[in-house]
């Protein structure tokens, strides 16, 4: 190869670097190990990982749900797997009607009418909905509660702060849990929308109609943020609410937590703001034999064209974990959605209802549950969960006090169908036992 | 050759004025509809929204491009053609008539005096084809 390229050797392709920049001795690295050493190295490691055996009730943004082997299975696909944002109609076929049909199922799922081919994650989503409020409005104030995930809200922060968008914050009610009455009454004619997160941080379930006639009535938009979209198997869809947007975090579809991403962002809306959508949109056409197809559409919004006008600066999609998200979706139907959110209620509820027969604790707020809930336990929380899981092996939750100060007390407590009945009634004992040798 | 109707004014962005009273009714010319080819979307403003001259009012988008459209004259948005939004594609058939974009309430008529005559346009279009 050297001799077609006119070389002699290989050093004389780093001829073009100045002499005092190379490194004239060895990488200072391990010797190279043989095949099964390497395993074996990777197993030790592994190992080390305490957290990934632990029996887990961790929620807050991403959910442990099963994820049956075939999505793996359809993903690794060569076809999929290897290739990069392949959009071109003439020989991606595949590619666009897998993501034609992701966008068709968050239509079904959200209730909404035109879904994108899916955002980074469902923060991000919920940051370029707001964005897409305030084009649509032309207003400039945004308001939420705080019963919306504070690093969703973190993510929104970071996005606006140099647009000219404000985000007031809205104390939610420390009696339910969801957002209060002065939501309603924050809106005005300057505000773009209000954003609502439902199931919301606490797991309290948010009343999306009220909401959406207030927002309606001012002029403004109903964002609605879901961070555990299995929930959409048995909630009533945002969009029969009334939502104008929805987001969510497409994580539960399939997708292993895998140390936070990647995860994949669902966004939809109402066809009249499709223009105004951010991102990559597959669309049904038909060639000139009839033959149906999916091409691209509605490109013009986009940065490759509209330059700094377009509607975002995001010009691709999180296309593998949206395939996995729709090999999930399909695998499991409407049936098989509907019959995961109902044994996340129902075992959700069963370790509510215990733990708050424990001595010392309490569920603070009185708002209906989907799977997760918050727990007000007889000490700090922190402490109590560091507990459990060195003395117990469990992960019983997340503690408030990492995002909402005078919280000390308080935990988040996260319950999927991946969870059986011996680890509920095991969570219940060790936080038993736990709380009264403090 | 392009349409240019003797009592209209016009820009080098494209655009036409027909002045009415006070008020100035504002579209693309026939030159720019054809150049961009097939008009799918028109963006227009809201009723009440008030424009400086040479300020983007809103977007013409073609199967070809999007192309912003500028405020020949300063003043504030008296009505907009709604038509447009079921319609655009009235932009290219009919450019000074049915497809007419917007109608503002001149700020300063006097300066509908600054914009090309149908002539001036003319040659203007012939020199940037050249």
């Amino acid at each position: 190869m050297l001799e077609s390229i006119g070389l002699k050797a290989a050093d004389e392709l780093f001829d073009s670097i100045p002499d005092n920049l190379l490194l004239r001795r060895q990488l200072n690295t391990p010797a190279a190990l043989s095949e099964s050493e390497l395993l074996a190295r990777f197993d030790q490691m592994g190992a080390l990982n305490a957290g990934a055996r632990r029996i887990s009730f961790l929620g807050g943004g991403a959910y442990s749900h099963y994820v049956p082997t075939i999505v793996d299975h359809i993903i690794s696909r060569s076809e999929f797997f290897t290739a990069y944002t392949p959009y071109q109609p003439e020989i991606s076929q595949g590619t666009l009607q897998t993501i034609f049909e992701f966008q068709t199922l968050v239509c079904q799922l959200t209730g909404m009418e035109v879904a994108n081919a899916s955002m980074y994650d469902g923060s991000t989503a919920l940051a370029e909905a707001v964005l897409m409020a305030e084009r649509i409005t032309r207003r400039t104030k945004v308001v939420s509660p705080t019963s919306v995930h504070p690093q969703y809200l973190e993510v929104v922060k970071t996005y606006v702060q140099h647009a000219g968008i404000h985000l007031e914050l809205v104390q939610f009610d420390e009696q339910t849990g969801q957002y209060g009455e002065a939501l309603a009454s924050s809106m005005d004619d300057q505000t773009a929308a209000v954003v609502v997160q439902s199931p919301n941080f606490f797991g309290c379930v948010e009343d999306l109609t009220a909401i959406a006639e207030a927002a309606h009535a001012k002029g403004s938009l109903l964002i609605v943020a879901i961070t555990e979209a299995i929930s959409l198997g048995v909630l009533k869809s945002p969009g029969e609410c009334g939502a104008d947007i929805v987001v969510a975090e497409g994580q539960s579809f399939g997708v292993p937590l895998s140390f936070g991403g990647p995860y994949v962002g669902l966004f939809a809306t109402r066809e009249k703001y499709a223009r105004q959508i951010p991102g990559r949109l597959v669309g049904e056409a038909f060639d000139k034999q009839g033959r149906r197809g999916f091409v691209l559409t509605l490109a013009t919004r986009e940065q490759h064209i509209r330059r700094e006008k377009a509607t975002s600066n995001i010009c691709t999609n999180e296309g593998l974990i949206a395939l996995a998200a729709t090999v999930y979706l399909e695998t499991m139907g409407r049936r098989g959605i509907q019959e995961v959110a109902h044994q996340c209620v129902q075992k959700a509820a069963y370790a509510a209802k215990r733990i708050a027969a424990l001595p010392g604790f309490s569920l603070p707020f009185s708002a209906p549950i989907f799977n997760e809930f918050v727990v007000r336990a007889p000490g700090a929380a922190r402490e109590l969960l560091a507990r459990l899981a060195s003395e117990k092996s469990i992960d019983g939750g997340l503690a408030l006090s990492r995002f909402i100060p005078n919280r000390e007390n308080h935990f988040l407590v996260c319950v999927t169908e991946t969870n059986t009945r011996e680890q509920i009634d095991a969570l219940v004992d060790g936080l038993g036992s736990v709380s009264i040798n403090n | 050759m392009a349409n240019v109707p003797e009592d209209l004014h016009y820009s080098k962005d494209h655009e036409w004025v027909r002045v009415e009273g006070d008020q100035a009714v504002i579209g693309i010319t026939d030159y720019a509809q054809d150049s961009l080819g097939d008009v799918v979307y028109v963006e227009l403003p809201k009723p009440g929204d008030e424009f400086a001259t040479n300020e983007s009012f809103g977007s013409v988008e073609s199967v070809k491009a999007v192309s912003e459209v500028f405020t020949p004259v300063s003043g504030v948005v008296a009505m907009i053609n709604e038509s447009l939004a079921d319609e655009p594609e009235t932009v290219n058939s009919d450019p000074y008539g049915t497809g007419w974009m917007i109608r503002v309430r001149m700020s300063n008529p006097g300066e509908v005096d600054s914009l090309l005559t149908a002539a001036e346009y003319e040659d203007f279009t012939k020199a940037e084809k050249e």
